[in-house]
């Protein structure tokens, strides 16, 4: 789950962490009289889940009331698009704070690294643009170190790569406390990613994290009510849907609305949609063991994309069984009188069974296919043009 | 030969007296594996169907001589359910358990490092040697004895290449789900190295999926200490960069962990990777005849 600035920023905060002080608001009139008092000149930002923010315009400095009201009107609703062609994603709320001095800009951030198995701690003297491009140009200008998982990560152990990635000396100390909070936050609050770029140092010699991504591991939220309330808003109303009705959805922009058991399979069945030159509508994985009631569950959110025009279930029934299935596909069309059409692909376990429900129950809109591949050439056609 | 699970399997099921882990546990047992024990804190004595209970899975180790632990231990108690087994004497520990917390992972990963336990999973269907043993989740019917082991990131992928394979009249020396979160006991690589060295094994198909650098670092390794040919399929070339896709492990983070750079990687050492799972299992059999 990733965080917005703000809630990033006050988990930082939380954390002895320094950030600007600034206030959410998601109306115009709100965000000029956050504005106002926070006094100018004032930083107005975007609160989206994606990078490149201030290259979309999302981000705009204001030095008066009549700016911050011209700004947050052109801010709020604005639709931004990420750099690896994320979203678009909807500015729902600004973020004002007062504007910062800023003498330096660094890069500071702690992720897991999968490969290696540890936290990786990384600084760059070269913040406030994209690090990746950074590393890519200067690799030596971003120093990169593993955390020992056995020994405590303090500022004293944070040193090192400080002085490597060579901050200004004045202001190493800080940066090495931040850097070492910033693993306390991923350790503590269980994030798997931190990133803060830019680090500035401002005019008065602080430094002061002014931007915040952070990720948090969902499978820890159990042991996080705060930020278990947070991931509780959920953006998209069909992703809100099937969280609510326990179900891993994943919302695309094509037609074809899919529905398979298991993560691989579900993503083997998009490419293979994909391929036959169909666009999928979505990811929803009915997990091992689905009975009926999840089925008309999952159909149920399938079917509130309006742009969905055929559906397709691939089930490769191992824990699953297919009768189960086919019964849900039953029980789901008479309950929804459902008029898609719906391509049906049942294999593995009880699926002689299942197979023979689906004959009985005769549905004027179901087609079934044998193979994952015909299978999916069949709801492509079905499904028409996107 | 098999690799992981086999005949000298004995099996510890911690769970072993829940709905999940005694519904499995006998299912692995039916299909041919030595279950010798169950743990359950607090039930010691008492037995399920014949398979005697412990309080502890080192008191299973000492006194009923298991050396794999299956864990069906639910998401928020199951990293010191791993500990325990890592630390009880087993060899091998097969944790099934979903939605374990990665910090949590991260810890029991290095315990079991030092310890020279092997781990498989977390959030993994487990291993099955046809016809010796099962230990997890996968359904045994879809699967023969055979040449090709497969090593896999996802379940039900594997069952839909596994019955493809048998469909084509092959079957396999081990199917290994190691799992589809960000840390994981074992890794492509060391599953490989165990097929390399098994002299059943004449060819390896490995399916991977989108997130994290495991099969640009199989590629590379493939490259340089494995004799057999190897076979890949790959998951996820729609999915969209920034979203979990099922799996905790299945998200592209910015540009990297892109079904397409996976792809490219094994391909640049000579890995076939099949476009579909059909297609994968079809170029298995063909390479498999043709060597």
């Amino acid at each position: 789950m990733d965080l917005l600035e703000y809630q990033g920023k006050q988990l930082f905060a939380k954390h002895g962490i320094a950030v600007p002080s600034g206030e959410v608001a998601a109306s115009v009139e709100d965000a000029v009289a956050a504005a106002e008092r926070i006094g100018y000149p004032c930083a107005i930002k975007a609160q989206v889940l994606i990078g490149g923010r201030g290259k979309a315009g999302g981000i705009k400095i204001a030095k008066d009331a009549e700016e911050a009201r011209a700004y947050a009107d052109a801010i709020l609703g604005m639709d931004i698009v990420g750099p690896h062609g994320e979203g678009p994603f909807r500015v729902d709320q600004v973020w004002i704070e007062g504007g910062s001095d800023i003498a330096s800009e660094y890069y500071a951030s702690v992720i897991l690294d999968r490969g290696e198995k540890k936290l990786l701690a990384m600084v760059s003297a070269k913040g406030g643009m994209d690090i990746e491009a950074v590393a890519a140009e200067d690799p030596d200008a971003l120093v990169k170190r593993h955390i020992d998982p056995t020994t405590p990560f303090d500022a004293a152990a944070a040193r090192p790569i400080v002085d490597e990635a060579g901050l200004d000396e004045d202001v190493r100390e800080q940066a090495a406390d931040v850097l070492a909070k910033l693993a306390e936050v991923a350790a503590s609050e269980d994030a798997s990613l931190i990133e803060v770029n830019p680090l500035i140092v401002t005019a008065d010699r602080e430094v002061v994290a002014l931007d915040a991504k952070v990720t948090i591991d969902g499978n820890a939220l159990f042991r996080h009510q705060d930020l278990a309330e947070i991931a509780d808003t959920a953006d998209d109303p069909q992703e809100a849907m099937a969280k609510e009705k326990g179900l891993t959805y994943v919302k695309l922009d094509g037609n074809v609305g899919i529905l398979a058991n298991g993560a691989g399979l579900c993503m083997s069945t998009l490419d293979v949609v994909a391929q036959a030159g169909g666009k999928p509508a979505n990811f929803l994985d009915a997990g091992g063991g689905s009975k009926a009631e999840a089925i008309v569950d999952a159909l149920t959110v399938i079917t509130s994309d309006a742009k969905v025009t055929a559906i397709l279930f691939n089930i490769f029934g191992g824990i699953t069984r297919c009768d189960e299935i086919a019964k849900g596909i039953v029980t789901a069309s008479a309950q929804m009188d459902l008029k898609l059409p719906l391509v049906v692909r049942l294999d593995g376990t009880n699926s002689e069974e299942g197979l023979k429900i689906l004959a009985e129950a005769d549905l004027p809109n179901l087609h079934q296919e044998t193979t994952m591949l015909d299978a999916a050439r069949r709801v492509v056609e079905l499904a028409g043009g996107a | 030969m098999s690799i992981i699970v086999g005949s000298e399997t004995k099996l510890v099921v911690s769970g072993l007296t829940g709905r999940e882990g005694s519904f499995h546990g006998l299912r692995n047992r039916a299909y041919g594996t030595d279950l010798v024990a169950g743990v359950t804190p607090g039930k010691g004595g008492q037995d399920v169907e014949g398979v005697p209970v412990f309080d502890s899975i080192e008191e299973s180790v000492r006194e009923a001589g298991a050396n794999t632990s299956m864990i069906f231990v639910p998401a928020r108690f199951a990293a010191p359910a791993i500990d325990e087994a890592i630390e009880s004497g087993v060899d091998t520990v097969i944790a099934i358990t979903e939605g374990i917390p990665v910090l949590d992972m991260l810890k029991t990963y290095w315990k079991a490092k030092e310890a020279g336990v092997r781990l498989i999973g977390p959030n993994c269907p487990g291993v099955l040697s046809p016809g010796k043993a099962n230990v997890g989740i996968i359904p045994a019917q879809f699967f023969d004895p055979g040449k090709i082991g497969v090593v896999s990131k996802s379940g039900t992928l594997t069952y839909q290449i596994g019955n493809e394979l048998k469909q084509a009249g092959e079957g396999n020396s081990s199917i290994v789900g190691i799992g589809g979160d960000p840390i994981i006991g074992s890794d492509f690589i060391d599953i490989l190295t165990l097929y390399e060295a098994d002299p059943e094994t004449e060819l390896i198909v490995m399916v991977g999926e989108i997130g994290g650098d495991a099969e640009e670092r199989a590629a590379e390794f493939i490259a340089s200490e494995i004799s057999k040919p190897v076979v890949a399929y790959i998951a996820g070339f729609t999915a969209p960069p920034g979203k979990q896709m099922g799996h905790a492990g299945a998200i592209i983070s910015g540009s990297s962990g892109t079904a397409q750079a996976k792809k490219d990687a094994l391909e640049a050492k000579g890995v076939r990777v099949g476009e579909s799972p059909t297609e994968t299992a079809k170029i298995a059999v063909e390479v498999l005849r043709g060597s």
